[in-house]
């Protein structure tokens, strides 16, 4: 376990999110969301190939971003799971990007004490992506929560199926907690108290309550994945295995 | 889906100590949305670092009928540009 591998999580966090929210282009309930999905989007996919060309680097074996995310199969993903949740409704959607970016925030703003130059150049970019994408989910999170009877149902029924992926977000693996005793990336418990205040103050707007999540899901960080990364993994991937080496 | 997403004005400011231009519409919900969307839409290419929303209901606009009576009759007084006017010599560049 090596620095290294703690790069790879984050950037499958960032890619696989930023798979999910491209699936929506073309497809969502309203022009100008249909702008909004893909421009956050391309924000975590930006992060993401800054991320994988500095943990190809590490490795030293000559791969490239494209190899590592176009080469690698589901259990060599090493991405949480609830990034990899279905979209679902737009209710969904909007709750797992909420959940993400509360996260996402604090670990950028601590990460640019970081002792590696490229996670701190990363950091400085990511911090306001991340603060928009909060802004942005969570004033939806509101008016859905706090909306009609249907909009509020469908926001509880978010809240209650993608509740138990929360703790796994706070849980450093071995490859992890070596980055953070190398100063590399911040300590992903320490989050905590920073993500328990954003989402308290937008459920508080939002008429929404957090429930206790007595069974969280683990095992991303294993490559112990949901059925549905195989299934994006396989259309994400299908023109570059299709057509080994492709530029694009 | 007008009367829950009523339509706003979108305005850009390019550069600070220019104006805000109209940059186009869109729907949104309320003023929070709809700045956030006019950011979305209409500001994915540096277009600019500062934006108004309007909502178009708030515009008044002339009518297109009153178009002769309020600007043809301009139209012949050609001295209200400052181009009519010869400035000699002696006063140099203005």
């Amino acid at each position: 376990m090596t620095v290294y591998h703690a790069l790879l999580e984050l950037a499958d966090d960032h890619l696989v999110l930023g798979h999910r929210l491209s699936e929506w282009c073309g497809h969502a309930p309203m022009l100008e969301e249909d702008l909004a999905m893909p421009n956050m989007a391309l924000d975590l996919i930006g992060t993401a190939r800054t991320l994988y060309d500095r943990a190809a680097a590490l490795e030293g074996k000559g791969r490239s971003e494209d190899d590592m995310a176009y080469l690698r199969d589901e259990r060599a993903y090493r991405n949480c799971l609830l990034v990899e949740r279905p979209n679902e409704d737009f209710a969904h959607t909007v709750l797992r990007q909420l959940y993400f970016a509360a996260f996402m925030h604090p670990y950028w703003i601590a990460a640019q004490d970081s002792t590696d130059g490229v996670v701190r150049g990363v950091a400085g970019k990511a911090v306001k992506e991340m603060a928009y994408h909060i802004r942005h989910a969570g004033e939806w999170v509101i008016r859905l929560g706090d909306g009609t009877e249907e909009s509020a149902a469908r926001m509880r029924d978010a809240v209650e199926a993608l509740s138990i992926y929360v703790d796994e977000l706070f849980d450093s693996s071995p490859a992890a907690r070596e980055a953070e005793a190398a100063g590399v990336l911040p300590v992903r418990a320490d989050l905590r108290t920073q993500w328990d205040k954003t989402i308290a103050d937008i459920f508080g707007e939002a008429a929404l309550t957090l429930p206790e999540a007595p069974y969280p899901q683990r095992g991303g960080r294993e490559g112990l994945h949901g059925e549905g990364l195989g299934h994006l993994l396989a259309e994400m991937q299908s023109v570059y295995r299709a057509h080994p080496g492709a530029q694009w | 889906m007008t009367q829950s997403m009523p339509l706003w004005e979108v305005f850009i400011r390019p550069r600070n100590g220019l104006a805000h231009k109209h940059a186009g519409s869109l729907h949104a919900a309320d003023e929070v949305m709809a700045l956030q969307a006019a950011r979305d839409v209409y500001t994915r290419r540096g277009e600019g670092n500062s934006v108004w929303v309007v909502p178009s209901a708030a515009i008044t606009a002339s009518d297109p009928d009153q178009a002769g009576e309020n600007f043809e009759p301009t139209g012949d007084k050609i001295y209200r540009h400052p181009t009519f006017y010869e400035i000699p010599e002696e006063v140099g560049n203005m």
